[in-house]
């Protein structure tokens, strides 16, 4: 029986930063209301030279190297985005051509702010059933041209940027079986559409699903990985706001002992690029090492989400 | 089935709730109260206060009526009209 696992991870931050003042001064609000709404501090915004493929090849390139699989052993690349400049082409292909995955199939996921997560789960059943020996996964979105900077209810909330995993044969499988759900009846709660293209979001109605609906998927999610809540070193839920974070957490019940990311406070909501964007950085940082259970949970859009317990590269 | 709940064990209810999710003080709870002018309630919180009171009473509050539900009375006469505490 073949066996998938994280094998390397890569983050590619935007270098410029905004802050909430600058934000604020065009919105009638403040740093205070930004903060106290969504945690968020600060966020990265993608420069005229950062392109949604650009950010993804620079993710894609430090987990190949972090990994050590070349990019020649690449035998699927896989893009979550959902904010390529225009429907076609999708952004894998080139992402694929530039990092020299010459032997890979590439192709882009859409599952919103829950690609990542949806996108690990088929590379590790690729590597599993032996349609591929490694798959780079990328979450890779530049958001911010889509926002509207004079809407009160989004400007705030939105960051640019990516993050990538390596996905592998290993000697054991360390990703779990994912948990997935979705509620389309509430399509029309995050949408990106008109001309030019916009985002546009009913907070409260998304805040509601995502407190109520969440939780209940990440137990079933550890279940499927037959861990129990206490076993996890870190849980890493999709960036979308940290009062979402803080619901679950206490949904939950998850003790201290257990790591939770807030890199929202930081980067913003990067929708498919941010679970991989805050499981780097608990990396970085050390807050987690090789083997540690950590429980992924992306959502959003669709309404759409997946949930699956990997252990740390 | 159980009677539906009157007026001011609603009242009386929403206080717990709105303590135990944002530790408002119950005697701040009265019908003139503004969840936003006068107890500070954000719109995200008043999310979790409609899912409490939705559990506690067996109540569905839409979306839609949360945009008019201003004050304390507004939830209180939405919940009973709904049927609160009959489910």
């Amino acid at each position: 029986m073949r066996a998938a696992g994280l094998l390397g991870l890569g983050a590619h931050r935007p270098a410029l930063r905004v802050d909430n003042l600058e934000i604020a001064r065009r919105t009638d609000s403040s740093d205070g209301w930004i903060r106290e709404r969504s945690g968020i501090v600060t966020r990265g915004v993608a420069g005229d030279d950062e392109s949604v493929v650009d950010m993804a090849t620079s993710a894609g390139g430090k987990a190949l190297a972090a990994s050590g699989v070349p990019a020649e052993s690449i035998g699927l690349v896989l893009l979550a985005t959902c904010s390529m400049p225009g429907p076609l082409p999708g952004g894998s292909p080139e992402v694929a051509a530039r990092l020299g995955a010459v032997h890979a199939g590439a192709s882009d996921v859409g599952a919103g702010c829950a690609g990542f997560t949806y996108a690990v789960s088929m590379a590790a059943d690729a590597v599993r059933c032996g349609t591929a020996d490694n798959v780079l996964v990328i979450g890779a979105e530049k958001l911010m041209p889509m926002v509207d900077p004079d809407d009160r209810g989004t400007a705030f909330l939105f960051g640019d940027g990516a993050g990538a995993a390596v996905v592998g044969l290993a000697d054991q499988d360390t990703i779990g079986r994912v948990a997935w759900s979705h509620d389309g009846a509430q399509h029309e709660r995050l949408v990106i559409d008109g001309s030019p293209l916009r985002l546009k979001m009913e907070g409260r109605a998304i805040y509601r699903w995502a407190t109520t609906a969440l939780p209940d998927l990440a137990r079933r999610a550890c279940e499927q990985a037959g861990v129990s809540i206490e076993d996890l070193a870190a849980f890493v839920p999709h960036q979308a706001n940290l009062r979402i974070t803080e619901s679950v957490v206490k949904s939950l019940g998850l003790p201290d002992s257990v790591v939770v990311a807030r890199d929202v406070v930081d980067s913003g909501n990067t929708s498919a690029a941010s679970v991989p964007l805050a499981l780097t950085r608990l990396h970085e940082q050390g807050e987690i090492s090789k083997g540690d259970l950590v429980l992924l949970l992306g959502f959003g859009a669709g309404l759409t989400a997946a949930g699956q317990v990997v252990r740390c590269p | 089935m159980t009677a539906a709940v009157d007026r001011p064990s609603l009242l009386a209810g929403l206080a717990e709730v709105l303590h135990e999710v944002a530790g408002t003080p119950a005697e701040k709870v009265v019908p003139e109260a503004g969840f936003e002018a006068d107890l500070d309630i954000d719109s995200l919180t008043m999310v979790e206060v409609v899912v409490a009171c939705e559990e506690k009473w067996g109540v569905r509050i839409p979306d839609e009526a949360l945009e008019g539900m201003r004050t304390v009375g507004d939830a209180v006469d939405f919940i009973a009209t709904a049927g609160g505490g009959a489910a």
